[in-house]
């Protein structure tokens, strides 16, 4: 490693041609990262965005991971846009995060925005001069709320990377990374740091692919480590294509890993080790469990030997550990830890038995006449009948108790016999949970609503 | 004889999420007061929104001044009066 002055590590500490044969691509280019420290994807002009606030808005993940590499350790700060920002959103980001330069592949549109500088990026070429890590740049991030401007999250790369630092070297050979996330998002950016710091590849998603010719990308690049939310597992369980790839390490996070979805992977992917993980943008990366069972082990809140304390708080969890977001950004920003340096995730566990197991989001709650339902263990039941691929459990408004719940569902066969799957569904529903809870209709659909950041949508929330 | 058949189609759906919430009905005449079916508020709420799925109308939704009904025939009737 070459550590620069202060011993300030940045991405570039990671690379170097010393690690032979490591990649990053999409689906349709391929850029060796071996040789990349003596390459810009910036046409030399690096130097221009030191001590900046830069914008990161290029239209592909390829470009942006290999921005990312070249930016960190130079710019002041580097906000990350997904690739479907609201443009009316624009200025008041740029506003918030005192952007003073956006590097992009579409300079035209960019230069008409006002601000100073405007960096075109594109497919790296030979560097004159090496970059030098001058600084610990600060990593911003945009929540995935799907109503008003997003918030600015503020990370360091040494927040980001805790997790990755603490796993510890990943087992030779070198693992190939995918994740069905962008990695412009926080579950799709811890994935694309894990391909970074343990000297392997990277394989990002495509947009406009198919879940069938993505897995066969996925094969043919021999991926060995992929994340994504259940969602996204649960739509690639649903194509034939899964049967062709398999990866070593299967990672969940982002939504409630339920026991359903863990088994159908272990099902599919039978020498895999399958984990399911707990991160946000705001309160870091939580923890990982790989047992194969959902929820996690009641010791682990309460705990502070691990560098990720958990509490338990009215039913939500919060989390401290330095891994967590230092704040948000903007003139009107909130508070994002409380004063003790705890972060308020906004999901709610119950405890049952040993485990912990998540309940669904304290926003997301439906009253049905007074009594509060979560959706996400409604569907959590539902998903265990063999039949079902993904449901989703909502709100439908009542004018007797205000609300009542009902459910579209994904069957893995859409010729199968509804009638007697709709009424074993509800027995199983009715085994576990209260009256209130048991959905009221049952509605079979062919797909449901993908969120950009891979999660089941959720309009009535 | 469009008024028996969505009276028969109330009725239907009042057995049906009878069976459903383990409720033995009483038997279904035009006096018999709501709260003697055994019925509780959610039973009631997924009666009115299977009937609007079936019938197309929600006659409680649909009027501001709609008071819910206090025996069967006054039930029948909501759904009656308002056109389908």
């Amino acid at each position: 490693m070459n550590i620069s002055p202060r011993e300030t590590v940045s991405l570039r500490d990671y690379l170097g041609p010393h690690l032979k044969g490591r990649t990053i691509s999409d689906g349709r280019e391929l850029v060796s990262l071996t040789n990349i420290l003596g390459e810009s994807c910036l046409g030399g002009r690096l130097s221009e965005l030191s001590g900046r606030s830069v914008l990161l808005a290029a239209s592909d993940q390829l470009i942006s991971g290999l921005a990312m590499i070249e930016i960190d350790g130079v710019a002041r700060r580097m906000l990350l846009a997904p690739h479907d920002l609201d443009a009316g959103h624009v200025s008041a980001l740029v506003a918030d995060a005192g952007i003073d330069a956006v590097v992009t592949d579409d300079p035209a549109q960019w230069r008409e925005v006002g601000i100073a500088l405007v960096v075109a990026a594109r497919q790296p070429t030979t560097a004159a001069v090496a970059a030098r890590t001058e600084r610990a740049t600060e990593w911003l991030m945009l929540t995935s709320g799907t109503t008003g401007v997003p918030k600015i999250v503020s990370h360091t790369l040494a927040g980001l990377t805790g997790a990755i630092v603490a796993d510890g070297p990943p087992r030779a050979p070198a693992p190939t990374w995918a994740t069905f996330y962008d990695i412009r998002r926080y579950g799709g950016l811890q994935i694309f740091l894990r391909a970074i710091l343990s000297g392997g590849s990277m394989v990002l998603s495509e947009p406009g692919e198919t879940v069938g010719q993505h897995l066969a990308r996925l094969a043919a690049r021999g991926v060995t480590h992929i994340s994504g939310t259940p969602s996204h597992w649960r739509k690639a369980l649903m194509s034939a294509s899964i049967a062709s790839f398999s990866p070593r390490y299967v990672r969940l996070s982002g939504e409630i890993a339920d026991q359903a979805v863990l088994d159908g992977l272990q099902r599919a992917f039978p020498s895999a080790s399958i984990g399911h993980a707990y991160a946000s943008t705001e309160a870091g990366v939580g923890f990982a469990v790989n047992d194969g069972l959902e929820g996690f082990p009641a010791g682990m809140v309460g705990r502070s030997d691990s560098g990720v304390e958990m509490i338990v708080r009215d039913g939500t969890l919060w989390i401290r550990s330095t891994r967590t977001a230092h704040a948000y950004v903007g003139k009107d920003a909130a508070a994002l830890r409380d004063a003790e340096g705890f972060v308020d995730t906004g999901d709610m566990v119950e405890l049952r038995g040993e485990r912990y197991h998540f309940v669904g989001r304290r926003g997301g709650i439906i009253n049905v006449g007074g009594l509060k339902v979560h959706p996400e263990e409604i569907e959590a039941v539902i998903n265990r009948h063999a039949e079902v691929r993904m449901s989703r459990a909502r709100s439908r408004r009542s004018p007797i108790t205000g609300a009542i719940v009902v459910a579209d569902v994904i069957l893995a066969d859409a010729a199968g016999d509804g009638n007697k799957i709709r009424d074993e569904i509800l027995s199983n529903c009715r085994a576990s949970l209260a009256p209130y809870k048991i959905p009221a209709m049952i509605r079979f659909v062919a797909s449901l609503e993908i969120t950009a950041a891979g999660k089941l949508a959720r309009h009535d929330a | 004889m469009k008024s028996m058949s969505v009276r028969l189609k109330i009725f239907a759906a009042m057995k049906q999420i009878a069976v459903e919430q383990g409720v033995t009905l009483p038997p279904l005449e035009d006096d018999l007061r709501l709260h003697e079916t055994g019925f509780d508020s959610l039973g009631f709420a997924i009666l009115v929104a299977r009937l609007e799925d079936e019938l197309g109308i929600d006659p409680f939704t649909m009027s501001e001044d709609a008071s819910f009904p206090l025996t069967i025939g006054d039930l029948v009737r909501a759904y009656e009066h308002l056109p389908a």
